[in-house]
């Protein structure tokens, strides 16, 4: 710890602290526009200028490194003098059009000008224009706003690991460009817009629609991957006009992907607002009394075992307890919620979720991807592994990749293999890569689902397990082995049970006649054409995606923005999410579409309230309330025994921007998948 | 005046031969291993005792910078890198250097490595001296195939490797961080200090930027002793140093003299005199362009040195003077080097980005006369916006030329001004040319 005085108060800050934060350590607020706690100094705006006692001009203090008995003067006329003229010379070329601009409401330059801006204009000379750049489908700018702070840069750099942006030209000249005039193909690209202090980069997609201080905010999740970003909604008029993350350094930092930015749009598309019901093979507009009749009906005398429930990816823990407990008072063991036909370890809550905690990989020393692609996955927690790798420095973050060898990665890796072949030298230690694993001292193995949902999975997680306690992966105090999730609702619902009970059939077992009825709730995303002519299939969701086309009953539930929800993230952390805005029309929170109708059937389910759900939740699994893990009791699934195929492992061959009903609702995803679309892609198909 | 014993650039002229063997009858690479045998302490505390500042133009002391290097064997290379970016308008010194001293440049860059356990150096040769690297690299090959550098470099038992990296033309490069980026590969902008080189420089090693000029007056310095040259010039201004005149004198030129004597002696006996005689004498602005000027009355009596100049509140910078008499509209001039520095900026960091810009208007204007009188004033407060409050010194460079003018010819400059609203019956608005958008009031 180094002593420092700042305006005459001692304070207290850790050796090779800057200035600057010795200033907000003591209370001292230090305007900045370059300067961002998570991207490398720049020092290039000059706001932050401070007085050193003893140097002989004032000081950048975000790059001045503190030393013992350092006296800091943050309020003095030469410090005010130096801030207003950094000041007006950031002004003299900007176009000052705050009123049509977006950023308007929560502009560092606007905030900062209030406080150092002159009164009066003594630039009389032309001003400025920059030519606007085309970033792409999500990013919008307006160039001549610009104030070169270069924190754009310093991110795709950085933090995104897509160096597409630098500076051209010099002096004022000087343009934040993309050299060749592209697309950003940062999954990232959105925080763009938050960092940017100005209005240089806005919201393409939300251009002109609204004004910060419009906007209602409630505390939200974001549900389009399982990392579980911590997000704001931001409402205006009952719309959802945009999402921004939330700091939560153990989870996003401050970052969110694009995908959970700017599928907004999608929430107010191909929405299912009324309750419909196939009447002679044609759908027609009935009252919820109608829809609950008619379920009912079509239950009347099947037995338990044949029907079936599936779970969707970005369901809430409190509708899926509630189906789960509908279909247990209906005597049914049919339950899924592993659309993509994945198999996990339920022995233990650490066999099926990111065992070591996102914040692992800050610690992490050695790194082996089995079958996933982090950067389609969860391009935040890409991000998290871009950070430690560049923390660690060159050659001292071995990552090894076995699956497709992807070629867009944020981090250099060394190619293993493609598929279950190398797990068998590894198996047996004799794999150079097992030395890389075992000298390290935290140790990471990231398996993903494209290793997950094939048929000898469980063979491969045995054998992943093994090499992982034989290299030091799992060890005293150190749990390396994680599981890489691609559904936000997936580690919920492994918590609650929602997998076929005894003698229950799972997701392909109830396809292809293996239920008389069929509830899905926001189930899209298995293959649907699978679903035998004769099955009833009740659709339960928000929007209209492939098996709302195929159900005999649409329930129109809400969307995660609609509805107070749980969420349980990759790495098992609960976290809750509030309601923005209503449902619309006449769609229901979903655990209350499903109470509602256990009560037309006679099979009342004991909540009222969410509070009352919430406990029932905390009853199947304590994680729910911040107790230890439950362990789901489960019989071995079908196919467990099966030895490991040589087969390659293959990733979702999705787009990344249409992975669930609500982006592929978003006309601004179907933009992306349009521009993003990999050609190599396309011509392997 | 420098008496002909006491040159060290004895073939400035380029009348003998550059190559190695003329340089060897010169003096050159004579004893190197013995110089290199007193050690490294001895070395730095030579170079400190001699009294040599940068002559790159902040006139840091030399052998003080050279001490800053770490000691010992660390983990991390030691670099040299010497700064051949000769940009500065009206400077041509170290050129001189380049292309008839090459050897004395090589040697002297052997025994600075040395002092401060660097085995590589590098020279960052300004882009458009091709010429001038050419003649460098014939001499570092036939340094490398006399032995004198390489594995154990003449005989010293110190293993040493020169390289050239020729700039592409930016006048930033030449500030010493910007080189740095540049000679990395990097856009040539100045970084942040601290850290300095000398913990943290090319590739984040330990590294020292020096001028050609000062290096190569180091085997000179250390052959002949610290006494010998602290003797020259002045006390804190010891030495001597590579001069140029140019502008409106009878014979500019570039030549060695002793810091210290009259800006107006060697006007008159290196520049032969000022054309059209003393009393045509305008202004000079004694070092570089990034300097004020000074006027003809502060000519009169002023000492080129370092602290002679500083007293009169302009710097020595490289000591290449341009001298301007009385044809010379000075507005104009300065003007053009505002346009120079706007150009020229880098536009990493706001004050220099925007500052140099609007100097650079105002400036236009302000020799056409089209501007308000208040506004002398405020283009000074510009000036003083910018200095001190950049990363690097170009915003400094920027703002003093102005300012210079500004206290020196401020009446004329309210004079152009004057006839400027007498010629059009201006009122008390800014005259704009039509068509021009203006920002409103």
């Amino acid at each position: 710890m180094v002593r420092v005085i700042v305006d005459g108060t001692p304070v207290e800050v850790a050796a090779g602290s800057s200035a600057l934060q010795a200033c907000e350590a003591a209370g001292k607020e230090i305007p900045r526009f370059c300067y961002h706690e998570r991207l490398s100094v720049a020092g290039n705006c000059r706001m932050c200028l401070v007085e050193v006692v003893r140097a002989p001009k004032p000081v950048a203090s975000c790059g001045f490194p503190v030393s013992d008995g350092m006296e800091i003067r943050t309020d003095t006329e030469t410090v005010r003098r130096a801030r207003r003229a950094v000041m007006e010379f950031l002004l003299i070329n900007h176009p000052l059009d705050c009123p049509i601009c977006d950023q308007g409401g929560e502009c560092d330059l606007q905030d900062q000008a209030y406080g150092y801006g002159s009164g009066i204009s003594r630039y009389h000379e032309e001003k400025r224009a920059v030519t606007n750049k085309d970033l792409g489908p999500l990013v919008k700018t307006v160039m001549t706003r610009c104030i070169q702070c270069t924190r754009c840069v310093r991110f795709c750099t950085e933090v995104a690991g897509t160096p597409e942006l630098g500076g051209i030209s010099r002096g004022e000249n000087l343009e934040i460009s993309t050299y060749v005039e592209k697309a950003l193909t940062s999954e990232l690209s959105g925080n763009l817009i938050d960092i940017c202090p100005v209005g240089a980069l806005t919201s393409k997609p939300g251009a002109f629609q609204a004004r910060p201080w419009e906007m209602k905010k409630a505390d939200s999740i974001d549900v389009t991957d399982a990392l579980g970003t911590n997000t704001v909604v931001q409402v205006r008029g009952g719309e959802v006009k945009r999402i921004v993350p939330r700091v939560n350094d153990e989870v996003n930092e401050e970052w969110l992907s694009d995908k959970g930015r700017f599928s907004v749009d999608g929430l107010k598309r191909r929405r299912l607002d009324r309750p419909w019901v196939r009447v002679h093979g044609k759908r027609q507009a009935v009252s919820w009394q109608d829809a609950f009749v008619a379920i009912a009906k079509r239950l009347e005398g099947v037995p338990g075992n044949r029907i079936g429930a599936i779970a969707g990816d970005l369901c809430d823990a409190e509708s899926l307890t509630a189906l789960r407990d509908l279909m247990e008072s209906l005597g049914s063991a049919n339950l899924d919620c592993r659309q993509d036909g994945a198999a996990y370890d339920l022995s233990d809550r650490s066999r099926y979720t990111f065992a070591s905690g996102v914040t692992g990989i800050d610690e992490a020393d050695a790194l082996l991807i089995i079958g996933a692609a982090p950067r389609h996955d969860a391009p935040v927690l890409n991000a998290r592994i871009r950070k430690r790798y560049l923390s660690l420095g060159r050659g001292k973050f071995p990552i090894g990749v076995i699956g497709p060898q992807p070629s867009d990665t944020t981090w250099s890796y060394e190619a293993l293999g493609e598929g279950p072949d190398v797990l068998a030298s590894l198996y047996d230690g004799s794999h150079p890569f097992c030395e890389a694993l075992r000298t390290a001292e935290k140790p990471m193995i990231i398996l993903g689902h494209g290793a997950l949902v094939r048929e000898d999975s469980l063979a491969i997680q045995a054998a992943v397990r093994h090499i992982a306690e034989t290299t030091g992966v799992v060890k005293d105090g150190w749990n390396g082995l994680n599981i890489l999730h691609t559904a936000a609702s997936r580690v919920a619902a492994l918590d609650l049970g929602f997998v076929p009970g005894q003698g229950g059939r799972s997701m392909r077992g109830m396809l292809s006649s293996g239920v008389d009825v069929l509830w899905l709730l926001g189930a899209d995303e298995f293959p649907v054409g699978g679903i035998s002519p004769e099955t009833f299939v009740i659709y339960q969701g928000s929007h209209g995606d492939a098996a709302a086309a195929r159900a005999d009953v649409i329930l129109p539930g809400a969307a995660w923005t609609e509805k107070d929800g749980t969420y349980v993230n990759t790495e098992g952390r609960v976290q809750q999410a509030f309601r923005a805005v209503f449902p619309p029309g006449e769609a229901r929170e979903d655990w209350r579409i499903i109470r509602a109708f256990s009560e037309v059937i006679d099979h009342r389910l004991p909540f009222d309230t969410a509070e009352e759900l919430r406990a029932r939740m905390a009853r199947i699994n304590p994680v729910f309330v911040g107790g230890a893990p439950a362990s789901v009791s489960q019989p071995p699934f079908a196919g467990s025994e099966t030895i490991m195929t040589d087969r390659p492992f293959r990733l979702s061959r999705q787009s990344y921007y249409l992975t669930n009903p609500v982006s592929r609702a978003s006309e601004t995803m179907a933009e992306c998948a349009r521009v993003y679309s990999v050609p190599a892609a396309i011509a392997a198909e | 005046m420098l008496s002909d014993k006491d040159r060290m650039f004895t073939n400035l002229y380029g009348q003998h031969d550059w190559r190695l063997a003329g340089a060897r009858a010169r003096g050159d690479w004579d004893g190197t291993a013995e110089i290199i045998a007193k050690g490294r302490d001895a070395i730095v505390s030579e170079m400190k005792a001699s009294g040599l500042r940068g002559r790159g133009g902040a006139g840091f002391p030399t052998g003080v910078k050279w001490s800053f290097m770490p000691k010992g064997d660390g983990p991390l290379p030691h670099y040299l890198v010497i700064n051949g970016d000769e940009s500065e308008p009206g400077t041509c010194k170290d050129r001189e250097i380049l292309r008839h001293e090459p050897h004395k440049l090589i040697e002297s860059a052997l025994i600075a490595s040395f002092a401060m356990g660097a085995h590589a150096a590098y020279i960052y040769i300004r882009g458009e001296f091709y010429n001038e690297a050419r003649h460098l690299q014939y001499a570092i090959d036939e340094a490398y195939e006399a032995g004198l550098i390489g594995r154990n470099a003449a005989g010293s038992g110190w293993d040493f490797d020169f390289y050239i990296h020729r700039g592409a033309g930016a006048y930033i490069c030449g500030e010493e961080t910007a080189l740095i980026e540049s000679l990395e590969g990097k856009k040539g902008q100045p970084r942040m200090k601290p850290p300095f080189p000398a913990g943290c420089g090319l590739y984040g090693c330990p590294t020292t930027v020096n001028n050609v000029e000062s290096i190569a007056s180091a085997s000179t310095i250390l052959r002949r002793g610290a006494a010998w040259f602290s003797g020259l010039g002045r006390p804190n201004n010891a030495g001597t140093k590579l001069m140029a005149i140019s502008g409106h004198v009878n014979t500019p030129c570039v030549f060695e003299e002793e810091l210290g004597v009259p800006l107006r002696d060697i006007i008159e006996i290196h520049g032969g005199g000022v054309r059209g005689g003393w009393d045509n004498l305008l202004a000079v602005i004694p070092g570089g362009c990034s300097v004020p000027l000074l006027p003809k009355s502060v000519c009169e009596t002023v000492l080129m040195d370092y602290d002679s100049l500083r007293e009169n509140k302009t710097s020595l910078g490289t000591a290449c003077m341009i001298v301007m008499d009385k044809s010379t509209d000075i507005i104009q001039a300065i003007a053009r080097f505002s346009q120079f520095y706007k150009h020229e900026s880098c536009g990493q960091c706001t004050p220099c980005r925007e500052g140099t810009g609007w100097l650079m208007r105002v400036m236009k204007r302000m020799v056409e006369g089209r501007a308000e009188i208040e506004e002398i004033d405020m283009l000074e407060q510009v000036t003083r916006q910018i200095e001190g409050h950049t990363i690097c010194a170009l915003g400094d460079a920027a703002a003093w030329p102005v300012q210079g003018l500004i206290r020196h010819f401020r009446p004329v400059m309210e004079q152009r001004i004057r006839d400027y609203k007498a010629r059009l019956g201006g009122a008390g608005t800014v005259q704009v040319p039509h068509g021009v958008p203006v920002a409103a009031e």
